[in-house]
């Protein structure tokens, strides 16, 4: 009953908006440039569909690469930060610089550097950046919060560097990781579609190319597909890494495992 | 389980002149003198904040004295040969109980199969048997305690050394532990270093009780209890666990 409503509301009140809107385009006479009704939206989606798919596919690879790549330099970066103080008080301020300076405004530079004809290479470097800095904080914070009796027990037993890290830091580190590659998982697509705005298509067009192509043709409906399949493509990465989260932590984490009544 | 046990054996740790002084300036420790014997088990009393857990960790190697010396007398300070209970179970929550009990001999390069055996003792000795594939969130407070002493003497340490491992319990739960961490110590052969706040518990668990006082922690009085194992509920009703009890007392509140 509860996990029915949890579904059957959403798409109940998504029902309502898209029936509201219609009628309204319709009611208003709006025009289909400025508003184009959901049918039509539907109808470009399923006309353009090839391509829409194709540029889908192009932003989703961009996305789960640069993910990926902010991930391992995130998590490496922290185990060093955890390992030594210095490293750890050197890199933060630039971490943070990274993180605070807008992605449009490196992105000229950073296509510069990689060279024009590398677009893809430029949009995975950006939208990195743009998922690299959750990453990094949120597992630095995680392997810093080892319980230090834990610590002293593992100091005892003789472990090593290794030992330590592969048995106490990182599974304590894993929750707080699990919570940044959430936050990560729609910065590197946010900063992939941004990326492509600034720096322009790569190889294919992506998503982000194909509103901004859309929008100059006044092709509103396919850039309202586009748009459709951006907030798809964000909702099955968040839905993906919370499953992920779910799977690893549902035996041990109270954030996850079913409360005992 | 004999009345030899009361008796003690070689010296096996000798605690001089220790002092402790922290970076910010607090003074935890001066002049301990204290020889812990091998097979004792001898009791650290004293109340909260007096040093006692400080003590245990300059003895357990987790930190230097500032002054004086931890002298391991029956040979060097064997490698893995001090098994720790802290004041809470601090077991892995993302391990299951067998995990956890394991962890020592893993860490000291034995494989699962070959130590399972070991671990499976272990787990028997504390009765966990039955809760070797549960996870520490779906055990109450007494039965993770177990578990975390079932870690503790995996590895068959020399020297187990015991920080207000029950302190958190309730009374029955207590009781019912250190009734089964004295049977533990006759079977196993090992010493303990046991602290506690408990007069109780002190006096009726070992066989010497070392009383401290506060600021900077100090030993004020070894007391020796002399009464047979096993010691039970006649024990705790007779008039020389109350004489001793009246006896740690009066030297804790001096």
């Amino acid at each position: 009953m509860n996990a029915a409503l949890r579904v059957l509301v959403p798409l109940a009140l998504c029902a309502v908006a898209l029936g509201l809107w219609e009628w309204a385009v319709w009611w208003f006479e709006v025009p289909k440039f400025v508003l184009p009704p959901p049918s039509l939206v539907y109808r470009a989606l399923v006309a353009d569909h090839a391509a829409l798919l194709a540029s889908t596919w192009i932003t989703l690879r961009i996305t789960v690469l640069a993910f990926l790549a902010a991930l391992v330099a995130g998590v490496a970066l922290a185990v060093l930060a955890a390992r030594s103080r210095i490293v750890e008080i050197g890199i933060f301020p630039y971490a943070v610089i990274l993180q605070v300076t807008p992605v449009v405004a490196i992105a000229p530079l950073v296509l510069i550097w990689v060279g024009i004809e590398h677009t893809d290479r430029a949009l995975l470097i950006l939208a990195s950046v743009v998922a690299f800095f959750p990453i990094l904080s949120n597992a630095t914070l995680g392997l810093n919060s080892v319980d230090h009796d834990l610590r002293d027990l593992f100091q005892l037993a003789g472990a090593t560097g290794w030992q330590r890290l592969r048995l106490l830091e990182l599974p304590a580190a894993l929750p707080y990781l699990l919570g940044g590659m959430k936050i990560s998982g729609g910065l590197a697509l946010i900063g992939a579609v941004v990326a492509e705005f600034v720096a322009g298509s790569a190889g294919g067009s992506g998503l982000a190319w194909r509103i901004v192509e859309s929008a100059n043709r006044l092709n509103i409906p396919r850039m309202f597909a586009a748009l459709f399949l951006l907030s798809a493509l964000g909702v099955a990465i968040f839905l993906s890494l919370a499953g992920l989260e779910a799977l690893l932590l549902r035996r041990w984490h109270d954030s996850a495992a079913p409360r005992e009544r | 389980m004999s009345a030899a046990r009361g008796s003690r054996g070689r010296p096996l740790i000798r605690v001089e002149a220790v002092g402790k002084r922290y970076a910010d300036g607090t003074r935890a420790l001066r002049g301990i003198d204290l020889e812990v014997a091998e097979g004792e088990f001898l009791s650290v009393l004293g109340p909260s904040g007096c040093g006692k857990t400080t003590l245990l960790r300059l003895v357990a190697g987790l930190g230097e004295p500032s002054e004086g010396r931890i002298d391991w007398l029956a040979g060097a300070r064997p490698e893995r040969g001090i098994g720790f209970v802290f004041q809470d179970p601090t077991l892995m929550p993302w391990a299951t109980v067998f995990d956890n009990v394991f962890l020592p001999l893993r860490l000291a390069g034995r494989g699962r199969r070959d130590a399972a055996g070991d671990v499976e003792a272990a787990l028997a000795g504390v009765g966990l048997t039955a809760f070797a594939t549960s996870y520490p969130r779906q055990l109450s407070g007494g039965m993770r305690m177990r578990a975390s002493i079932a870690r503790a003497l995996v590895t068959r340490p020399t020297l187990l050394l015991m920080d207000e491992p029950f302190a958190a319990l309730d009374e029955i739960t207590r009781m019912r532990l250190d009734d089964d961490l004295l049977e533990l110590w006759a079977a196993g052969g090992w010493t303990v270093l046991f602290v506690t706040h408990s007069v109780y518990e002190a006096v009726y668990l070992s066989t010497r009780v070392a009383v401290m006082g506060p600021r900077p922690g100090h030993v004020r009085e070894l007391i020796d209890n002399p009464a047979p194992y096993p010691r039970g509920e006649a024990f705790r009703g007779s008039a020389e666990y109350e004489a001793l009890r009246r006896a740690a007392m009066a030297d804790l509140a001096a």
